[in-house]
């Protein structure tokens, strides 16, 4: 069943930056899609398309369609704030805004209305366990986020994500700035998550890529260059280009 | 040979090392000097009854209340404009307003408004607020014009504090459900706050020190009771400091004096305050 349907999307930012190119991308839901290729392919626009993160960067020119659950979320009418609800994000630097633990989970939900202290502590609970954070920091919620690790912090950044109950999850190199260790928890915390998740991540190498993948689309300068089931693209890729790349020839 | 030029180079360096530093220290002796001699001279002025008693005798006794309280109201009446308006404009320049020639025009003008001399606000206020929209001499005129006056600065100040806000900590925001008022509010805003307070401060800090904004605008040479409300004239301290000290014939000493101190030490408790503000936020920083 495809969460995402994706057709003929073009997008260039103002600054004549990155750009998409006629992309057309359909991405199953509760499954790991990942989204990999060299630096300024496109991963990223692509991604803050699905969030619609780009409406805060000047674009200058756009076109084709996002359908999420059939709906085009790149209409003028959508309602973005209903849309990033359902479409979480986590960053590549783990960004914890200045609150305590408990107040980075708990931001969106109150944002949204939520006033029941029950129902926001069991968001950070279950949150917190999703993203294998609960046993370390479960006796300090009150505590400043910014006093924890760097690993630590980007897995409250993905618990932050998940307190809102998206159904989708954007991951833009949630490791690049961690350790193998922490590196190892996300991915771990991933694995688990796409169970009910629609998840679409940005590694941060190759052997991330091929570690997490189990749909891969391979991106070069704005174009989508082959998608297929992880596996069978890291092992067989069709294109010369994609096999080029992930042997190391060229990126 | 290679010794000596070693040594000339240490010597040169230890020279303009010295001659740094005594600079820098030349930088603060101005103001020791000022606020020691102040305090020499008027401190002997200066008694209970010197900050709670009306003016006596042509002025030349008594105490100096409602130059104390019309500079408290003015301040405050300042700060009910100026600090709300400023504060505003600084969210729509840092936040909201897109790079255009109208916000450029803006921007310039803000800088503009910061070089005009204090004289000109006054005469400024005369026409508009004493005389076009009829508030007469008042406090509400005078706090309207020290306004005008200390705008720039709050606004630039709290313009610098937004701006400093990390990007980071919007994007994330926005992408978690808030909009962009939600975001400054409950982000934005208490992380800037400490430095916005500081330029507030800095700002009405000077209000409170300046004389020819409120000279034509709502000060009083003098009054025998205190304003009963902002459409009354005022005494306000700076003003009574010039009056006392060239509009009065054989005048004691020590109460000009005495009133420099008060005014003086008016204006530095305000710095002071900002500086504890300042630090303590750069402590908690944790960004």
């Amino acid at each position: 069943m495809n969460k995402i349907v994706i057709e003929n999307l073009s997008l260039q930012y103002s600054d004549g930056t990155e750009s998409l190119r006629d992309i057309s991308l359909d991405i199953p839901e509760k499954a790991i899609s990942v989204l990999f290729g060299p630096a300024g392919g496109g991963k990223s626009t692509l991604l803050r398309c699905l969030n619609r993160l780009n409406d805060l960067t000047e674009v200058k020119a756009s076109s084709g369609q996002v359908l999420i659950d059939g709906v085009d979320i790149l209409d003028p009418g959508t309602d973005v704030i209903t849309l990033r609800r359902k479409v979480g994000m986590v960053f590549a630097r783990p960004v914890v805004l200045p609150l305590s633990i408990r107040g980075n989970l708990t931001y969106g939900l109150e944002l949204a209305g939520e006033k029941h202290r029950s129902k926001l502590d069991e968001a950070v609970e279950r949150s917190l366990k999703l993203a294998a954070l609960w046993d370390e920091v479960k006796d300090r919620l009150g505590d400043p986020a910014i006093a924890l690790s760097g690993g630590q912090q980007q897995r409250l950044c993905l618990a932050r994500s998940l307190a809102l109950q998206p159904e989708i999850i954007l991951l833009d190199e949630p490791t690049s700035g961690l350790d193998p260790i922490s590196t190892g928890k996300v991915e771990a915390a991933l694995q688990e998550l796409k169970k009910e998740y629609t998840i679409i991540l940005v590694p941060h190498s190759v052997q991330q890529a091929g570690r997490t993948a189990d749909y891969a689309a391979f991106f070069l300068q704005g174009e989508l260059i082959e998608y297929g089931e992880g596996k069978s693209l890291f092992t067989a890729p069709k294109e010369k280009r994609t096999e080029d790349y992930i042997t190391g020839r060229f990126g | 040979m290679k010794n000596i030029f070693t040594r000339n180079r240490h010597r040169t360096e230890r020279i303009g090392f010295a001659a740094i530093t005594l600079m820098a220290i030349a930088t603060v002796l101005p103001i020791v000097a000022t606020v020691i001699y102040i305090i020499v001279k008027g401190a002997p002025a200066v008694s209970f009854e010197f900050l709670t008693d009306f003016p006596r005798e042509g002025m030349r006794a008594g105490g100096i209340l409602p130059a104390i309280i019309g500079t408290i109201y003015l301040t405050v009446g300042t700060a009910i404009f100026s600090v709300p308006l400023g504060i505003a404009a600084a969210i729509y320049l840092s936040e909201y307003a897109a790079d255009s020639p109208l916000t450029r025009t803006i921007r310039i003008a803000i800088i503009n408004l910061a070089g005009i001399p204090s004289v000109v606000y006054g005469l400024f206020g005369l026409g508009l607020f004493v005389l076009f929209l009829n508030f007469g001499t008042s406090i509400l005129a005078a706090s309207l014009t020290l306004s005008i006056m200390t705008l720039p600065v709050i606004i630039s100040t709290a313009e610098e504090s937004l701006r400093a806000v990390p990007q980071a900590f919007r994007t994330v925001s926005i992408s978690l459900g808030a909009t962009r008022w939600q975001t400054i509010r409950r982000i934005v805003l208490k992380e800037a706050l400490p430095g916005i307070l500081t330029g507030v401060i800095l700002g009405l800090e000077r209000a409170a020190g300046e004389t020819a904004p409120i000279l034509f605008t709502g000060a009083a040479f003098f009054l025998p009771r205190l304003p009963q409300s902002p459409f009354d004239a005022t005494m306000a301290l700076p003003y009574h400091l010039f009056v006392i000290s060239t509009q009065v014939p054989e005048m004691p000493i020590q109460i000009q004096y005495g009133t420099a101190l008060v005014l003086l030490v008016f204006v530095l408790t305000m710095n002071l305050i900002a500086t504890v503000i300042r630090s303590r936020a750069r402590a908690k920083r944790q960004w």
